[in-house]
């Protein structure tokens, strides 16, 4: 079975994050694996583990953004490839869309594609569908319960509004997978070893035989939230119930109720 | 190409969401800016009383695909519903930011060769052209984004755009959608499992969340939490610290890696305030907090304080607001 795993580098989500001069800036905080890409990778190693095959961690980035790859590898992925050209940059989720599809036809023979519920940067959370859909595979969202497998399906249980959703699903398909899922594995020593020494093949567009894909959506402008005035209050009391009843006097006042 | 608006009315089971008709309602103001109609579109099994709603909610046509292969939700058997409509496409694809809104609008802007601006909170119009504000960084930062293909697809969050008033005389247009043989559907929805229970934490008006103060009793705490939130008619959230720490499941919390959220009211129990935390709910209109540490960063954000524990000031504020409701 053939896994292919997509990642994508983003800020820690400690980092504080501002426009500045028109520019996203984090400071010195590092750039990390997205945290809900490490429920994917946790969830493809399980099913490679339970099932055999390899695991092929994808991602789009400059040459040097390989921080999420890094940490796939050392999570346990069996190889990485990199796709880079200085021809991607700003393509909106379709395009992005069209372009892994073509890396996931290159590697071939691919049975699951496992994404994390949404990136932390962007916070779309639409790349699954859409490569689902461009490559005309069904689109397993939200997965928080992965279960029966056999090569040719794959049972999921769902996170949606109303609870669980069960759903059976021919291969090969695309996956996104929500923190339910369960705890991603941290790195090994061995791992991380052997990430940092792992040669990371980068595939430009030539490579995938690709034109850049047409690219629609623009983001002109990029800003801080307005500075929201908040007049502090400090409710005090004698006792508990007179602070309480203070409080939701004032509460009631707000008429937010 | 025309100028209506189309709008996705997400409903499970012939249930609304109520972010359908926000949603309806941004379609009434965009459809005087572009001099078109609105056109709800509603699919699934014996789901056609849901067109009255829609015409109360200000859809003037109603475009009804009710069938038994649409009994369960599959995005891509609904996309291609969808993409049966292709030869007379909307100006504007308005959707609500549902689970099954995000997957059909991804999967029509691919099929449309189109885009999707996700997550909208606001939206302008220029010449035609929506130029739509969206938090990225899980509302760290805004991102205005706009789309040059049509039609324009935007999906709206819950609760950014007003609900309307319905009004049960207005009629409008019922046109029925044959959809042709549901061919080999990859997917079947086998059953369902876990259904929630309470208010959800997208729609709440009120939200009621305890964080890492409660763990001297986190069961008795998430209890309190609980009471509170139910006096008030609305949801349970969390910090990441009382989720990771396993006081309550998941689906609670709320953050940038939980939910992002902005009710009326959101009342922050234990709960310090980490950025991630902060990024999560800011945008709600009062908050309060109520924490043993008056240097808590929570504070900052908060219009209402109380230092203090949180195991005595929240049984007194469910029995302060009980009285008070019922009055």
């Amino acid at each position: 079975m053939k896994i292919v795993v997509c990642v994508k580098q983003v800020p820690d989500t400690a980092a504080k994050v501002v426009v500045e001069d028109g520019k996203v800036t984090w400071g010195d905080a590092p750039l990390v694996i997205n945290p809900w890409d490490e429920y994917a990778v946790e969830a493809a190693l399980n099913l490679k583990e339970a099932h055999g095959g390899s695991v092929t961690v994808l991602s789009l980035g400059k040459e040097d953004e390989k921080e999420a790859i890094k940490h796939a590898l050392a999570m346990g992925c069996d190889e990485a490839i990199l796709i880079s050209d200085p021809d991607l940059a700003g393509l909106d989720g379709v395009a992005a869309a069209r372009v892994f599809a073509a890396a996931v036809e290159k590697i071939g023979a691919v049975d699951l594609v496992f994404y994390g519920k949404q990136a932390i940067d962007t916070d779309t959370g639409t790349a699954p569908a859409m490569l689902a859909r461009v490559l005309g595979w069904p689109a397993l969202t939200l997965v928080a319960e992965i279960g029966e497998f056999d090569g040719a399906g794959i049972r999921v249980q769902r996170a949606i509004e109303e609870g669980r959703q069960v759903v059976q699903s021919q291969l090969p398909a695309v996956i996104s997978v929500v923190k339910d899922y369960g705890e991603p594995r941290y790195p090994s020593f061995m791992g991380i070893r052997k990430a940092a020494r792992a040669q990371v093949p980068v595939w430009d567009l030539a490579q995938l035989g690709i034109e850049r894909p047409a690219s629609v959506v623009t983001w002109p402008e990029v800003m801080n939230p307005p500075e929201k005035s908040v007049t502090n209050e400090m409710i005090t009391g004698s006792s508990p119930d007179e602070i309480a009843k203070k409080l939701a006097d004032r509460i009631l006042a707000e008429k937010v109720l | 190409m025309s100028q209506h608006i189309w709008v996705y009315i997400d409903h499970f089971k012939g249930q609304a969401l109520t972010a359908s008709w926000e949603a309806l309602g941004a379609a009434q103001s965009l459809a005087a800016q572009f001099g078109g109609k609105v056109k709800a579109l509603i699919l699934g099994a014996g789901v056609a009383n849901l067109a009255q709603d829609a015409f109360a909610y200000g859809a003037d046509e109603v475009l009804l695909a009710d069938d038994a292969a649409l009994a369960d939700f599959r995005a891509e058997v609904y996309a291609d519903v969808i993409k049966g409509l292709a030869a007379d496409l909307p100006a504007v694809f308005l959707l609500p930011t549902t689970t099954r809104g995000r997957d059909l609008a991804a999967m029509a802007a691919v099929d449309f060769n189109a885009g999707v601006l996700v997550d909208v909170t606001a939206m302008e119009v220029t010449e035609g052209v929506i130029l739509a504000t969206r938090p990225v960084y899980a509302g760290k930062l805004l991102s205005k984004v706009q789309c040059s293909a049509r039609p324009q697809i935007v999906t709206l969050r819950s609760r950014a755009f007003a609900k309307p008033e319905p009004d049960s005389t207005r009629t409008g247009t019922l046109t029925p959608i044959s959809i042709s043989a549901a061919g080999d559907a990859q997917t079947q929805v086998v059953s369902y499992a876990e259904a929630s229970t309470g208010v959800s934490l997208n729609d709440a008006a009120v939200i009621v969340s305890g964080g890492r103060g409660v763990s001297d009793n986190p069961e008795q705490g998430f209890t309190l939490v609980g009471e509170l939130a139910k006096a008030l008619g609305g949801a349970v959230g969390a910090s990441r610290a009382a989720v990771d720490a396993g006081f309550v499941p998941y689906i609670h919390q709320v953050g940038q890696t939980g939910k992002v959220v902005s009710p009326d009211l959101y009342i922050a129990c234990g709960i310090s305030g980490a950025i991630q935390h902060l990024a999560g709910m800011r945008t709600s209109k009062v908050i309060v907090a109520v924490n043993k540490d008056p240097d808590a960063p929570i504070f900052k954000l908060a219009r209402y304080g109380v230092v203090g524990d949180l195991f005595v000031i929240l049984p007194a504020l469910t029995r302060a607001f009980a009285a008070k409701l019922t009055d």
